[in-house]
């Protein structure tokens, strides 16, 4: 967090940035293997909305990413709404639980970092945690709030 | 002196052959840099907590490295913390006396639980205006603060019993009580003293238990009985001659002052029986309440009793030379007197004063108090203990480590045998002395840490104020060995120091946002506002890496007092956030993940101000900064706040609306679009 920890973060970035330019993506619901360095391994299917577990999600969301992530709009980071149609919910659950490994081992992360200059920020999320907030990313796609999209 | 020459004579040639000062000094330092590496990465074995002497802190090392790891702030404003500037903090320097964001901070002692520290708190003492500091260890930070009232020059603070029951305090300086205007003439006849035991066992709950009215001499130091003697506590007095002026001459005629044995268990008896009066004296208690805002509480009245009220509960034993320190060895059996004028350091037995009690071998009373005969009580005298011994702590393998003043020197003496069996210079001018746990019941003997006042010629010159030391000694040997010597903040006067597995896997990482209570918390970025209420204006902030909300902020006017309430919502250990704005008449705020702090500004002219993120905190910290608008006072510009967009309600046609924290001018192009 401190200014001497920063140097070497930033070179190490720059390393795995380079050495892993042109990889191919390891996004999309195909879901090729983790890195085994991430902390959620294994497969998640998300089915029909559990409204309760959605509602946790959404009181997750307000504290704890709202201050960065609008669902409709650009804001510090994307727009999230039907995230998880767009994406593979492991990588979600990847990026919401270690968002400062996935800016060294994931390309699509490495993308986004490029794109919207931020590191996501480690909310030291537990994982029954993340996978309510991914319940609410996924409620929030559902067709009748999907006009805007 | 035969000891003290030598020493003075290595300084005149030091100071005498300038050029071969650097070898000169080499003679007589050793070290040890092995025994005290801390490789990087690797945790030290102890935490050293040592007062801040006269800046009023506590300081947080490791040993055996002497690595300094936090100044802990308690009586004295940090503005590097904020501590005593923020509105949720400034509470803690009340006084009866009004807001004092000063004191001399001397003991810190560590709670107990059956004589041995625990890890949970550790207490220190305000000597100027008297008073009492809890810090919780899990979070190191101060949370509590009682004045004493009735009291002056709090020095013998705040030493605790053996289940932290009680800590105490008592007059360094006494003064009439209730303390009134009398000719300084007559002020010897009119002195009194107290002692005061205060309950401390329950945190956030510390009051005086009752104060036991003494003789007007100056009570110095404490310490508690423990095994058989539990249930008693000692003070050194000096002073018994009552001077109230010249006190180096005048204080310093009576062969002998006393040791004051107070049996605070038949203390409490007389109280539940009655015994004593209330007596009016208003005091403060403050605390951290539940929502992490210091609170205040006036309190007025003590009950107070004499020895007169509760026989058996006071004695005096007869002690050379104005004692400074008093220490119980870990059996509670011994209890050892240091003399800043003695020869001698005189150790007295518990258990030969309970006989002299019961066979009443008093050698006269004083103020009603009785006297203890001297050789009654005496176990034995230590021979050639160094010049001016002053403090005592125990390594719990039988031996005891006296600090000597004048003779710049740690002397190693055997308890039962009272014969000096090493000693080791230090440099120079110990005062205290510390042994992990050397004061309780089981020391953990591996190191004592000389504690000096003084450091001429150790150290990089820095003008005329030069820095305090630490030395640290390794005593498992027979003989003591120098390992490291370094540079203290402050003064150390005394220290404790315990295992860090006691304390280091507790430590408070963050605080839950969820369970954030602060009246002015915005608990997510949502409830993030600006509000007018008059002339004061309160903001709402929040910040998270690398913003804050809002960021931007108009409609500020010239003599507005305006709040910032800034929650950092981080929820990651070690993301603290700081906030401060041009021209503030104030300290920087210094928020940990999941509180809030609020500091006041108040504008003095219109223009831009900006604010920024004061403690490095992420890549984009840099850019963790926004602005405030002020216009001049009795001008209608119209509060309106933002971050990304600022919020107007006023449509106004050149400021094209948006919503508070709404999107970046150019976001909307992709706004929705897929990630």
């Amino acid at each position: 967090m401190r200014h001497r920890h920063l140097p070497p973060t930033l070179i190490l970035l720059a390393l795995v940035l380079a050495a892993c330019g042109g990889n191919a993506s390891s996004g999309g619901a195909a879901g090729p293997a983790l890195d085994p360095s991430l902390p959620f391994q294994g497969a998640l299917a998300l089915g029909p909305v559990d409204a309760a577990l959605a509602a946790e999600g959404e009181a997750l969301f307000g504290t704890r990413c709202s201050a960065c992530h609008k669902l409709d709009e650009r804001y510090v980071g994307p727009a999230l709404r039907g995230v998880t149609e767009r994406r593979d919910p492991a990588w979600v659950m990847n990026m919401i639980l270690a968002p400062d490994k996935m800016i060294q081992v994931d390309p699509d992360a490495q993308a986004l970092f490029a794109e919207y200059g931020v590191p996501m920020t480690n909310q030291n999320l537990t994982e029954a945690e993340a996978r309510a907030l991914v319940e609410y990313l996924h409620q929030t796609a559902a067709p009748q709030t999907a006009s805007d999209s | 002196m035969k000891r003290y020459q030598p020493l003075l004579l290595a300084l005149a040639v030091v100071l005498a052959l300038g050029t071969t000062f650097v070898a000169c000094r080499s003679t007589g330092s050793t070290g040890d840099a092995a025994a005290s590496y801390v490789a990087p990465g690797e945790y030290d074995a102890f935490y050293a907590f040592m007062s801040g002497g006269f800046n009023g802190q506590l300081s947080v090392y490791g040993l055996p490295s002497g690595r300094l790891f936090r100044v802990i702030p308690v009586f004295s404003q940090d503005p590097e913390k904020g501590y005593g500037y923020s509105e949720e903090t400034r509470a803690m320097l009340m006084t009866s006396h009004g807001f004092v964001p000063w004191d001399d901070a001397h003991h810190p002692e560590l709670s107990m639980t059956d004589g041995v520290p625990d890890g949970r708190w550790i207490f220190i003492n305000g000597n100027n205006t008297p008073r009492v500091a809890r810090i919780d260890l899990a979070t190191m930070n101060t949370a509590e603060i009682l004045e004493i009232p009735n009291s002056s020059g709090n020095h013998a603070s705040p030493f605790v019993t053996p289940n932290s029951e009680y800590v105490v305090a008592s007059t360094r300086f006494s003064v009439p009580i209730p303390n009134r205007d009398v000719p300084l003439d007559s002020l010897g006849a009119a002195l009194d003293g107290t002692i005061s035991f205060i309950r401390a066992d329950e945190p956030g709950r510390m009051d005086i238990a009752f104060q036991i009215l003494m003789p007007g001499f100056s009570y110095d130091l404490a310490h508690a009985g423990k095994g058989p003697s539990d249930g008693w506590a000692f003070f050194t007095t000096y002073n018994t001659e009552r001077a109230t002026t010249l006190l180096e001459v005048n204080a310093s005629r009576n062969d002998k002052d006393f040791i004051a044995a107070v049996n605070w268990r038949r203390a409490e008896e007389c109280v539940a029986g009655g015994a004593g009066r209330q007596v009016p004296g208003e005091y403060y208690h403050n605390y951290v309440d539940e929502r992490h805002v210091a609170v205040s509480e006036v309190r007025d009245g003590v009950r107070m009793i004499t020895p007169a009220d509760c026989p058996d509960m006071v004695y005096f034993l007869p002690t050379p030379k104005s004692p400074h320190g008093v220490d119980v060895d870990p059996t509670g059996e011994y209890i050892v007197g240091g003399g800043k004028l003695a020869t001698v350091i005189p150790v007295h037995s518990f258990s030969r004063m309970l006989t002299a009690i019961e066979e009443g071998a008093f050698e006269t009373t004083v103020d009603g108090i009785p006297v203890l005969r001297y050789e009654a009580v005496l176990h034995g005298e230590v021979e050639n203990p160094g010049l001016g011994p002053l403090h005592t702590e125990f390594d719990g393998r039988g031996y005891a480590y006296t600090s000597a003043f004048l003779s710049s020197e740690i002397v190693k003496w055997h308890v039962e045998r009272t014969e000096v069996v090493d000693r080791i210079p230090v440099y120079y001018s110990i005062g205290h002395l510390m042994i992990p746990g050397g004061d309780s019941r089981q020391p953990w003997g591996q190191y004592v840490v000389a504690l000096n006042k003084i450091t001429k010629d150790r150290y990089l010159p820095t003008g005329p104020e030069l820095t305090q030391s630490a030395q640290l000694i390794d005593i498992t040997g027979d003989r003591m060995r120098m390992v490291l010597d370094f540079p203290t903040i402050g003064e150390p006067h005394y220290a404790q120091a315990l295992p860090a597995e006691l304390i280091r896997d507790r430590q408070v990482q963050i605080y839950e946002i969820t369970e954030n209570r602060n009246p002015h918390a915005a608990r997510n970025e949502g409830e993030a506002r600006v509000e007018r209420d008059g002339n004061t204006v309160h903001v709402y902030m929040t910040a998270i890496r690398s913003h804050f909300a809002p960021d931007n902020i108009e409609g500020i006017r010239v003599g507005d007092e305006v709040y910032f309430h800034l929650t950092n919502l981080e929820q990651d250990w070690d993301v603290p956030h700081g906030f401060a704005i041009m021209g503030m008449e104030n300290a920087e705020l210094l928020v940990m993940p999941g509180e809030t702090r609020t500091v006041r500004w108040r504008p003095q002219r219109a223009g831009i101000f900006p604010f920024y993120c004061t403690d490095f905190c992420s890549a984009l910290h840099q850019e963790m900064s926004g602005y405030v608008r002020v216009s001049p006072a009795g001008s209608n510009v119209p509060l309106a706040f933002g971050t990304g967009a600022i919020a107007r309600d006023d449509h106004d046609a050149d400021n094209p609306a948006g919503g508070a924290g709404s999107a970046p001018a150019d976001a909307d192009a992709d706004a929705g679009a897929p990630r």
